[in-house]
């Protein structure tokens, strides 16, 4: 169980890089806001509380590892990383521009903490199957940690790799799904449905959770749970809302990739600061 | 924009024909096709997030009859489905049509796994495929029709943004014939995409320093109009080509081929050498990869010093 104390540092640590990603994105004027903002909690409960990472040796080889699959939302991974010293906060602000080390999709030749390049997505999951694989291979205390979008997982590779993790029980891998329920052209539901994903992933043998995934004591939680079945691959399907906590994307239909003005994302952070009162 | 001319195109041809068909996987906002959706709920399919099942889906449409567009990001019908474009398509002899967005540095702030620098020289080495990147609205527009009625699968390179318009209105491009927009006789540059517009640049320049450069919009990769190029070698005896895509195996490769195969004569390639893209602005991506008006500049200069010393 996570301490009250533990609870609120993690709670904190996400409003913070809600906050950074917002600041971050805001430096340009447009982005993949929305599906930044929905895995907010998770990367606070990875870099916070679950992922053995030294920010002076970002290279340690017996560091856990995270695949974004999702490379979209790089920014966001961006904020974590830089909050936990892997970088200096006003690195962020070099995003997207002409030489940056922070490129919209997740780069690991450029940026330091970032373990795997993604960003056509469907690749990410079977590059951290792969690194699963070979951890195992060496006896590796290493967790490999991979987030994929729901959209995502209309890609035919998803599938290939969830058959082959699934039969061969890597109890070292941990994926989330960010099931926000949109993708780029609108509703997963309207477009392509993925029926209920849990039982469709325990299906091909694999150990599936269903989360809150804006509830970071949840997500601690079911990420011990995955970690404590050896024998198989774990997912967390995280049940989130794109956009969440910025007041111009949040519940809006086409909030993927948003063009805004300076008073919008003015008025998204003031409402981010008075959301931070609240976890005082 | 290019993406509303083309729209306003497929429309047309989709209220006349109802074989046409139009297949997109997750970014039909971000194309358009969004918008005809609307129009022609029942031939027009948002497939989702995967490439590979579009492209074969749409070659199984096409043996029955219809007439498929299948829309992604370039990068992604070059990379990601290019076996279902080999087998289901081109081998299979299903003329499908693959709409490639976002060609090369416009892919821009979506960065290098997003930008197609290699898409129109992969496609050029399938048998089969045509392969065309029309340049600007009155090109668009003359040629869709012949693309879409095609009896071979085409590959197009289609930017959604706005590009400066280089050809007159009522332009009767035909697929497969280069387009002479500027004549010359000390040397040709052979152009497509966005780099015609730096081509008719670098040739304004130089002619304040004197010198007349032939400028040739070569839209169409595949077929190349050898008997244009073949022309532009005997008539100017020096070439650049200039293109937004990597030099290897694009328009400098096919015309560097087709000098060798038929007429010799000095060529300098205007491209992105070797290298992946990166994330930045199309003006900043423009310097670092050398492909401005300027660069086009320095390589005519460093061709006509070849032409020199041969003769
Ligand atoms: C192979 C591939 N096809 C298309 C895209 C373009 N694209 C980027 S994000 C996205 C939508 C993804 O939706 P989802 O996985 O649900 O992400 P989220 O909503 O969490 O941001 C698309 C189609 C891509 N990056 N890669």
């Amino acid at each position: 169980m996570l301490s009250m104390e533990k609870y609120q540092e993690l709670r904190t640590f996400a409003h913070r890089i809600r906050g950074e990603t917002l600041r971050e994105l805001g430096s340009l004027g447009f982005g993949h806001i929305g599906g930044c903002m929905s895995i907010v909690e998770v990367l606070a409960v990875l870099y916070g509380a679950v992922m053995q990472v030294d920010a002076a040796d970002p290279e340690w080889s017996d560091r856990d590892r995270l695949v974004l699959s999702k490379g979209h939302a790089g920014p966001a991974l961006y904020a974590a990383l830089a909050l936990r010293g892997f970088f200096p906060l006003e690195m962020l602000q070099t995003l997207n521009q002409g030489g940056t080390r922070l490129p919209s999709h997740a780069d690991r030749c450029l940026t330091p903490g970032v373990d795997m390049t993604t960003g056509s997505l469907g690749q990410g999951l079977s590059a951290a199957v792969g690194m699963a694989w070979g951890l195992r291979l060496d006896g590796s205390p290493s967790f490999v940690y991979t987030i994929l979008g729901d959209g995502e997982c209309q890609e035919g590779q998803i599938w290939e790799a969830v058959l082959f993790a699934g039969n061969a029980g890597l109890g070292n891998l941990i994926v989330f799904i960010d099931h926000n329920q949109q993708q780029l052209d609108g509703w997963v539901q309207d477009i392509n449905p993925l029926g209920e994903l849990r039982q469709k992933w325990e299906n091909f043998g694999w150990h599936a959770q269903d989360v809150d995934g804006h509830d970071t004591a949840a997500i601690y939680e079911a990420v011990l749970s995955a970690q404590a079945a050896k024998g198989s691959s774990s997912v967390i399907v995280l049940h989130t809302v794109k956009g969440k906590g910025c007041s111009f994307a949040e519940g809006e239909t086409m909030n993927h990739h948003m063009r805004f003005t300076q008073e919008q994302m003015e008025q998204a952070l003031a409402d981010w600061e008075k959301e931070g009162e609240t976890l005082l | 924009m290019m993406r509303d001319v083309y729209l306003g195109c497929l429309t047309e041809r989709m209220e006349e024909d109802p074989r046409v068909l139009v297949l997109g996987a997750d970014l039909m906002h971000s194309d358009g096709t969004a918008t005809l959706q609307d129009i022609f709920p029942r031939r027009v399919v948002n497939v989702g997030v995967q490439e590979a099942h579009m492209v074969s889906m749409a070659a199984g449409l096409a043996a029955v009859g219809k007439i498929p567009l299948a829309h992604t990001f370039a990068c992604f019908h070059a990379r990601r489905s290019l076996d279902q474009a080999y087998i289901s398509a081109a081998y299979a002899r299903l003329p499908v049509k693959l709409i490639g967005t976002d060609p090369g540095i416009t892919a821009a702030f979506n960065g290098a796994t997003h930008m197609p620098l290699e898409d129109m020289g992969i496609m050029r080495s399938v048998p089969e495929m045509i392969v065309v990147e029309p340049t600007d609205p009155e090109l668009l527009r003359s040629l869709l029709p012949q693309i879409i009625y095609a009896s071979q699968p085409v590959y197009m390179r289609l930017y959604r943004k706005e590009v400066p318009a280089v050809h007159p209105v009522g332009t009767e491009a035909v697929l497969g014939r280069g387009i002479v927009l500027r004549d010359g006789s000390d040397a040709s540059i052979l152009a497509s995409g966005l780099m015609v517009a730096e081509a008719l640049a670098a040739a304004h320049a130089l002619r304040q320093q004197g010198l007349q450069v032939r400028v040739v919009d070569m839209f169409t990769l595949k077929p190349l109009d050898r008997r244009l190029v073949y022309q532009c070698a005997v008539e100017t005896g020096a070439i650049v080509t200039a293109e937004n895509h990597s030099v290897i195996n694009g328009l400098g490769a096919a015309v560097a081929e087709t000098l060798a195969d038929l007429m010799p004569v000095p060529l300098e390639r205007v491209g992105v050498q070797d290298r992946f893209g990166e994330v930045g602005s199309p003006d900043f991506l423009m310097q670092r990869f050398h492909m401005t008006a300027g660069d086009i500049v320095g390589a005519v200069r460093r061709v006509l010093g070849r032409k020199r010393r041969l003769t």
